[in-house]
This record gives structure tokens, sequence and C-alpha cells, in this order.
């Protein structure tokens, strides 16, 4: 008979007290495993939607406002920029690539991006089936828009003002499908890309014969440089030579990050606490069951139990208990965070549990750390304990 | 045979107990007497294996007992050494075949199923084996502890006031199994008492004094 099994049949004997200790590892474990994922998962999804573009330029406003409606695809467009402008900004030397953006319209939620091919291969985006948006109120569908709301090729709809509602459609300009794009794992699986022109039109400003660019305006300019030297010198001659303003999303990401980063720690902290309450529940536990059992260990060395022997017998109820705690909690941090993500309403940075990231390997053998430390106690009191003392005490 | 030689315990308290020699024969048995304070609970744990005596020697089967390594004694005691005390102490979480195991498994002796189906059947308390302690009655848990204590047929069997807390009946039947279970495996039998109704049974006594 193992040391094991009769710390597992011990275990079973108080089911009550065990199941407060694996109940409050289970917790701290949980919050760890939340957050771990939830934060690596934001972190890939925002770095992989700025994956290529060193520079957003756009109206004046807050930077962090131009990233999110620009490259993330959350917040509002901090107002419009003048085409022109634009354009002289995209023959720059230092301009790799320049991807316009023509925000403002939404099709039940989703939004319509205006945009031209820089935007295709900027995300190196791929059709699943038909062909990229061209001619004007020609629409492809990012590959969640097409699922989600179930269109296909040739269908056509309406896009509505604004970025959420559909409130005001603009009635006499329908859109048609004529692509749709395999998952890219991005903000681009839900947005719905259309030509600059179908924007326009939708906005009833369309080209008058005078002049073809003076009056367009865009919201953006997506900016990929064309050598790191640009770093240093565009930025600032963006903000200094015109009226618009420029803003890195790299820059702006880590702002963000510092400024959720606070309730992020806050909750790393609290879950700590949990865990160091779960070890205490763990000691506490193994201590007082130590009072009631000390005769049976007291026994069991009479019976040629050696002290070793009697050490790991308590030291294993506290790893089987913060072991299976540990392992609940990982699998209800999961569970969790796919309910999470089942009804959360911004698609664009949906979260999952079913995703295993590496460091949860790390997070079990830190709970098991805490519980071998927890039961270190207890088990070197049985170790110790004077046989012949407690037997006199009958 | 057992030998005890030279033996004395010293106490905290400077207090100093002496034992005198003492020999006993192979299937022996014998009752220890003693008031209290006189030493008897000191010198059966001496005896047990569990209390190492200041001054002196123990022999069981010729092997001084506390000459051996601390890991070589607890395995001596497991196989050669039956313990009963006033209160049957079973493991509470495991089953009474379980309590059995364990007992040949702590002695690192092999699991025998036939062994625990044998002592349990003598004691007659077969039907037993997958109940836990407490739904037992103190008379058949104390059964269990003998059964427990004879499993790996000890040189010595050593009870500490095995009748004290159990009625006439259950006091009686207690005594005999002792008897009748150490005859079977000629263990010698040490019974500590003040209890008037197990003296009658014996014939040899080790008083203290």
């Amino acid at each position: 008979m193992t040391a094991l099994y009769i710390s597992f049949k011990s275990i079973k004997a108080k089911k009550l007290s065990a199941a407060l200790s694996v109940l409050l590892v289970g917790f701290g474990t949980t919050i760890f495993t939340v957050l771990m994922l939830a934060s690596t998962q934001i972190e890939n999804k925002l770095s992989s939607n700025a994956k290529n573009i060193d520079l957003v330029v756009g109206a004046k406003g807050s930077p962090l406002q131009l990233i999110l409606s620009s490259v993330y695809h959350i917040d509002f467009p901090t107002g419009n920029i003048p085409l022109k402008a634009a354009n002289e900004l995209a023959n720059n030397p230092f301009v790799k690539r320049a991807t316009p953006l023509a925000l403002g319209d939404n099709y039940q939620g989703i939004r319509i991006v205006g945009t031209d091919s820089n935007f295709v291969a900027m995300y190196e985006l791929k059709l699943q089936k038909g062909k990229f948006a061209g001619q004007k109120m020609e629409a492809t569908l990012g590959a969640e828009v097409a699922k989600g709301k179930g269109l296909k090729i040739g269908d056509t709809f309406f896009g509505a003002h604004g970025l959420s509602d559909s409130k005001d459609p603009h009635k006499d300009h329908p859109y048609q499908v004529v692509g749709i794009l395999a998952p890219q794992g991005n903000v681009c699986d839900q947005l719905i890309l259309t030509s600059l022109a179908s924007v326009w039109s939708s906005h009833g400003d369309e080209p008058h014969s005078h002049s073809e660019t003076e009056e367009q305006d865009i919201t953006s300019l997506l900016i990929q440089y064309r050598s790191p030297m640009s770093v240093a010198m565009f930025p600032q001659m963006v903000n200094q030579m015109t009226n618009l303003q420029s803003a890195s999303p790299a820059v702006e990401s880590t702002r963000l990050f510092a400024l959720v980063g606070v309730g992020v720690e806050t909750l790393q902290y609290f879950a700590l606490l949990m865990m160091g309450i779960a070890a205490l529940s763990v000691f506490v536990n193994l201590y007082n069951s130590l009072k009631e059992k000390k005769y049976d260990l007291a026994i069991m060395r009479t019976l040629g139990a050696s002290k070793s022997k009697l050490f790991l017998i308590v030291w294993f109820e506290g790893v089987i208990l913060t072991f299976v705690g540990a392992i609940i909690g990982i699998a209800t941090g999961h569970l969790a965070l796919q309910i999470i993500g089942h009804y959360q309403e911004s698609e664009q940075a949906k979260l999952t549990g079913l995703v295993f990231e590496f460091g949860e390997l790390y997070l079990l053998l830190a709970s098991m750390a805490i519980g071998f430390l927890a039961s270190l106690i207890p088990a070197w009191q049985a170790y110790k304990s004077n046989i012949s003392n407690i037997l006199a005490k009958n | 045979m057992i030998v005890i030689e030279n033996l004395a315990q010293h106490y905290a308290n400077g207090l100093e107990i002496k034992f005198k020699n003492w020999e006993l024969a192979a299937g022996e048995q014998c009752l220890l007497l003693g008031n209290s304070g006189s030493g008897k609970t000191t010198l059966m744990h001496i005896l047990s294996g569990i209390l190492a005596p200041t001054q002196g020697k123990v022999s069981i089967k010729e092997v001084d007992i506390y000459a051996l390594s601390a890991k070589e004694l607890d395995k001596f005691r497991g196989q050669n050494i039956g313990l009963v005390f006033q209160r049957p102490h079973l493991i509470k979480s495991l089953t009474i075949a379980e309590n059995l195991f364990l007992a040949q498994s702590l002695a690192q002796l092999p699991k025998d199923a036939k062994r625990v189906e044998e002592v349990l059947n003598a004691l007659a308390i077969a039907d037993k084996g997958n109940n836990y302690p407490s739904q037992l009655s103190e008379g058949q848990l104390q059964r269990v502890s003998i059964a427990r204590a004879v499993l790996n047929k000890p040189t010595l069997l050593i009870a500490d006031e095995p009748t004290a807390s159990l009625d006439d009946e259950n006091a009686q039947s207690v005594l005999n199994l002792l008897q009748q279970q150490s005859k079977i495996y000629g263990a010698t039998l040490l019974v500590a008492t003040h209890d008037k109704r197990v003296k009658e049974a014996f014939t040899n006594t080790y008083l203290l004094a």
C-alpha cells in the first residue's frame, strides 16, 4: 500500500475541507489563467493587426484614437483629411507604401472600409472566393462577416451612416458582394472592403468635373516606411510641415498597455493573494487534521512505517489537493474565457478558451510549488513526532 | 526469546527507573503489573521498539534492537512485534481489510489476501472486511486490532490495557483471543493491566517496584 494511496484515502475521508482547499487553489489558478490567456491573445491580435503598419496619418486629435480607429477598427475616426494632402505624403521618398482609408459607414455593425489595392498588399490578403472589390459599389467581405451575416457572392446590402447602428441607411446605393476573403486571423476578418469611390458616392460627394481630387476627403493613411531611417524623420515632418498628425501603432499600443496594465497588475496581485489564501488553507487543513491523525500516524510507526513514510503520507495529501485544484483552475479558466469570448460584443478582439499557452505549464508548476511548501511544515511535524509520547497520552 | 539486561530510563525531571533483568521464553504468556508511575508504560514502549532506553539492552530473537539503524528498527518492529492498545486505533479512512493490508505493507511484507482472510475468520469478523471502522462496535474493533497485531505472526505480542474499555463479555473474548492467537503462532504474550478480570488468566507475572 503506497503512501500516495493512504493520502488519497485520507482526503476522501474528509471531503468538505479538501473541497475548500481545492476550491481556493482552483479559484486563484483560474484568475491567473484568464489573465495570462487574455493578455497574450489581445497582444497577439493587436500586433498582428499592426504588422506592416509603421505609421498612421490622420486628422489632428488623439493619436491613440487615430490608431484605434484606423488600425484596430475599434474607436471613432478623428475626422477627415484632404485626399490631396494625403497623396503628397504618399509620394514622399521616405514612404514605401501608403494605404488610404475612408471610414464612416457600417453594415449591421460591420465597418465598411473604403481603400485601394495597397490595403490588400499590406495585409497580404488572400481570397476564398470571387475577386477584390475594384469597381464602384463592389464589396469584398471578411471571412467572419460572410459567415456571420450569411452573405454570399452576388448578394446586395445597404450600408448605413455611422460605425455601429443601421438607423440611417444609404438606400439608393446598394453594395454588391464580389468576393470573400480567406480567414486572416486578424481584424480583416471583421471588415467589409470596398473602393474609395464607393464610400464617396454613398455620401454624395461624387467627383465633379473640375478638379478630381481637390474636394475629396479620406479618413487616414496607413504608411509603410521605405527604410528604418524614416522612423526618425518622417513623423516629425508630418507633424511640423502639415496640419495633419501622425501616430505610431507601436508607441500607442505600448501606451495603451501601460494604461490597461495597471488593471491587469491589480488583478494579478489579487490572484496572488488568492493563491496565498489557498496555500494557507492547505496548510491549516493538514495541520488541523494532523492533530486528529497524530495517533493514527503513531500507530503506523508501530506497524513498521519509517519517519520518511509518514512525511510522504502527509506531504502527498497537500500535493494532491493543490494538483487537483490547479488542474481544475486551469480548466475553469479556459471555460471562463470561452464563455467571455462567446458573449463579447467587440468582434475585433474576440477571446477564445480553446488555445493553450506554454506559460500554463509554469502556472501548474508554480501552484504545485505552493502546495509543496504549504504541506512541508505539517509533513515535517509528522516526521519528527515522538510516538512514545503520543501513545503514552492515551 | 526476549531478554532485557541492565535496563534503565532517565526522565527529564531527573527521575530514574531501573528495570530488573528478565528473560521470556518463546510462547510464554506473562502479566506486567505495577502501580502508575512505576514505569510500566516506559517498559512497554522500550520493549515495543519505540522508545530507546538511556541504558541497557533489549534482545528479541537474539537481535539487539536498539543497535539497529532507525529504518531497520522500523522494519523489525513491523515484522516481529504486535501491539494492542486500550483503544483499537484503526485508520478511520481505510476499510478493515485495508487496515490489515496496511500492516503487511508497512512491515515491508508482500500483500497476502489469504492471510488477511484467515485472521479475520479466526477472529469471527470475516464479513466486516469492506466496512469502515466507524461502522463497527468497540468490541469488534478491538478484535480487528488484535487481528492487525497477530497478522504478521509476531515474535512478541504486547497488549496495553486491552480490556479496559470493554464490557465483561467482550473483555473475556478479547483475552481468550490474545492467549489463543499467541499460542497458535508461538508468540510471547505480554499484557499490562489493572483489570482484575484479566489477572486470573495468567500465572507468570513481572512486577514493577
